[in-house]
């Protein structure tokens, strides 16, 4: 018997050790570190909006100015209509769609609040160009994609003002999290044993086959090569590309249109010394250069092909993929829907021939 | 999600490949006599006569080159682009519980940026009594807490509410990772610049061009949530937060905001776009649910499994999987061979430690019979994890988000494995 208590005495004695030096650390109050945060940097950074419209700056913007700022930062990868290019996200649409096999989510169709995407545009847009917008040009956008969802009509100028008379479709939508009580069936006794009758397997990933294939056996794989929407057989194997002729002074007006036309064209592309591959390639040099070669970037299969088969970014080419990327080469990677004024595409040329290699 | 591009078959070309090397031992089984003497015993081999790599042949050391196949895998028909994208961790190849960083899933809004500790800045601001500012340097002087959590993305296993669609547990399965961390807790820097009484919530955000933002309850903020600066020892890798990261145990991974920059007290939520267009689970009448932030119980069997499929002949089977729990502990995993007619409970390799990954193995035998495998965690509030058919039945298939369901792999005679849905 002694020896029984003893030893469960000793136990105990463990387990208090055990749990002290487990412990986690014990606060003592406060410890003077870090420094008050200024006014101004805190205007810098809290920037968020609350659905009641806390934190909503001041300003205006209408949806006709909307169509053109949209257009201009929004549609490369949203589309024209907001509807949405590749797999970039829709942000029209969709209306009365959630309860169906495939519900189309949009800002119209789902999101709850406007505060959201207000909040949103201006924290986190364009793509690749985060917080370049003026309050004012995400009132402008804010107000086109609920004009694009059929939500205000084309006259609608939303402001800090009246934003919170806005109510989005969906605002009652959402419930909060019940799974304690919806799902209390899935805290249970666990059945062991004859828990079915019969087994059989009713669908098979093998069937849909989207798995990515490893990367050994991709290199097996035959290589496909889509053929080019350029109708010319291909060349013969050029000795070298064409040279561009830099000796032509660049059109010093035109490389500054240029550069405004190439906004457009951030999101996804860099130049400059410290430029990156992000979404799309470096553009340094690129006039001239081999279809398809920017090192280090991951090009569609039918991009690189057209370079293997000693094709240039010279101007027709490069006319050609921007006014209609998809036209030019229908397996390109390029979201972007093309250049419209054909005076844009020959501004961004030669501000592209001005950011040498 | 629907079925986008026309892939290629998996492995199937590898796996044959690799059953056709061990072709000799697939039909034998156990110990079999060797028929001539080994030549990697009987003959000197290089490696045991020359010499070997020097100390510093490589200062930070990567797995060696037969290894060069367990890494980070992406869909790409998933995203529009690998910038705002993710990619899933090898876990049909790693064993334990803690996930290497070099392999450990990534999941970025806007890229993975680089930033330096001395440009590191992190705000509490809101409804506190003094906003402060820290640097990694104040981080480093709170008392420290070493803690080991398992992060799984909210739509990890969401290509899989509408069936069996890809076919590897790292696809299926892969959106989760579990580091020991190594940090502070949130509560003492909130303490530390003293929260008023209307403050109910923290919103938390990140430091990169996405500005991730998500609301968190103030109980929450201040019962475990860590800002985390190591992870597995070393500081965490770029693709995961550096220099600083949120931690919250149990909850959907978008909540552990990476290279958090400012946290800020509120009587609201945001509801920011994280917690509204994304995040919400969406039922079958079209109504969503939201603020669903704790992972159920949930386990998949990591081997054999699609892409590793049984190579050895009939006889000792280890069956291996992973099990967790957003609400605490796991405290059993049973494992069906037969699509959950039968079940046996599995042995767990150490007790479960709460919202941490558990490893089970049911030791076996196998004599080349088709197997519906399937591996099903209960955790300590007696939360069994359900079959996919349970879950439908209360949230249909659009919920993208929370798919916990019991996953089946079909093992074939020949040791190949499938991803399959069971009646």
């Amino acid at each position: 018997m002694g020896k029984v208590k003893m030893s469960k005495y000793r136990n105990l004695l463990l387990c208090v050790a055990a749990a002290s030096v487990v412990a986690g650390p014990a606060l003592a109050g406060k410890f003077g570190l870090g420094r008050p945060a200024l006014p101004e940097e805190i205007a810098a950074w809290d920037l968020d909006i609350a659905p009641d419209g806390t934190g909503l700056p001041v300003g205006s913007g209408s949806v006709l100015d909307g169509e053109e700022t949209f257009a201009e930062f929004c549609a490369s990868c949203h589309g024209d209509f907001a509807e949405g290019v590749d797999n970039w996200p829709k942000l029209a649409g969709g209306a009365d769609t959630l309860a169906d096999k495939d519900p189309l989510k949009t800002v119209g169709s789902y999101w709850p609040y406007l505060s959201t995407s207000f909040d949103y545009i201006r924290r986190s847009m364009p793509f690749g160009n985060a917080q370049s917008l003026t309050d004012d040009q995400v009132y402008e956008i804010t107000a086109y994609i609920l004009y694009s969802n059929d939500l205000v009509d084309e006259d609608f100028v939303l402001s800090n003002e009246n934003f919170m008379e806005v109510e989005l479709p969906n605002a009652q939508g959402f419930i909060l999290d019940d799974r304690d009580t919806t799902e209390a069936h899935f805290w249970t006794e666990p059945c062991m044993e004859n828990c079915k009758d019969v087994v059989e397997i009713t669908m098979r990933a093998a069937v849909l086959d989207v798995t990515p294939e490893d990367e050994t056996a991709k290199a097996e794989a035959p290589a496909v090569v889509e053929a080019a929407a350029t109708p010319e057989p291909a060349p013969e194997p050029e000795p070298a590309p064409e040279p561009v002729a830099e000796v032509a002074a660049l059109d010093e007006a035109l490389v500054k249109k240029g550069e405004k036309v190439f906004k457009k064209c951030k999101a996804c592309h860099q130049v400059g010394e410290k430029a990156k591959n992000k979404t799309g390639p470096i553009l340094n040099g690129i006039i001239g250069a081999p279809i398809g070669q920017v090192e280090g970037f991951k090009y569609s299969k039918a991009m690189k092909a057209l370079g293997e088969e000693g094709q240039v970014w010279d101007d027709e080419n490069l006319t050609a993929f921007l006014t209609k990327p998809k036209k030019f080469l229908k397996k390109t990677k390029m979201s972007f829907a093309g250049l419209k004024k054909e005076a844009d595409i020959t501004a961004v040329t030669e501000y592209l021939k001005s950011v040498g290699k | 999600m629907s079925n986008k591009p026309k892939g290629l078959t998996p492995s199937r070309r590898a796996f044959l490949k690799g059953a056709a090397a061990v072709g000799g031992s697939m039909a034998g089984g156990g110990a079999a006599l060797a028929a001539s003497p080994d030549p990697l015993i009987v003959e000197k081999q290089p490696w045991a006569q020359g010499t070997g790599d020097g100390v510093d042949a490589s200062p930070y050391g990567l797995p060696i080159q037969y290894e060069g196949d367990v890494v980070r895998r992406n869909v790409e028909w998933l995203t529009a682009d690998t910038i705002s994208s993710i990619n899933f961790t090898p876990i049909h190849a790693l064993d334990g519980t803690i996930t290497p960083q070099g392999c450990a899933f990534e999941r970025h809004h806007s890229g993975a940026i680089d930033m330096r500790k001395e440009d590191f800045r992190l705000m509490i601001n809101g409804l506190v009594d003094t906003p402060l500012v820290f640097s990694y340097a104040d981080l480093e002087r709170f008392p420290r807490e070493n803690r080991t959590f398992f992060l799984e993305c909210a739509a990890n296993t969401g290509m899989e509410w509408a069936g069996a669609q890809l076919n590897g547990a790292q696809f299926t399965h892969g959106m989760i990772h579990n580091m020991e961390y190594s940090g502070v807790s949130l509560r003492s820097l909130l303490e530390e610049a003293g929260i008023k009484p209307e403050g109910k919530w923290v919103y938390v955000e990140g430091a990169d061009a996405s500005s991730n933002g998500r609301s968190i309850p103030l109980e929450k903020a201040l019962d475990d949530c860590m800002i985390a600066f190591k992870a597995n020892g070393e500081a965490l890798r770029k693709e995961h937060g550096y220099p600083a990261r949120l931690v919250v145990p149990g909850w959907e991974g978008n909540m552990w905001v990476k290279w958090i920059r400012r946290i800020e007290v509120t009587d609201q939520p945001i509801e920011s776009r994280e917690e509204t267009s994304k995040y919400t689970d969406t039922l079958e009448d079209g109504t969503s649910r939201k603020w669903t932030w704790v992972m159920d119980a949930k386990s998949v069997v990591t081997s054999p499994s699609p892409q590793s499929p049984i190579k050895h002949g009939h006889g000792p089977l280890v069956i291996t999987g992973l099990a967790w729990s957003g609400r605490g502990a796991i405290t059993r995993v049973d494992v069906s061979k037969d699509g959950g007619k039968t079940w046996e409970t599995a042995r767990l390799a150490n007790p479960g430690q709460p919202m941490a990954l558990t490893r089970f193995y049911l030791d076996t035998t196998w004599t080349g019979e088709e197997m519906l495998l399937q591996s099903r965690a209960m955790d300590e509030t007696g939360y069994v994890q359900p079959t996919k058919a349970m879950l439908r039945e209360t949230r249909g298939e659009n919920s993208i988000y929370h798919n916990n369901c019991i996953q089946t792999w079909w093992i074939k005679s020949n040791g190949e494995g499938e991803n399959v849905e069971v009646s």
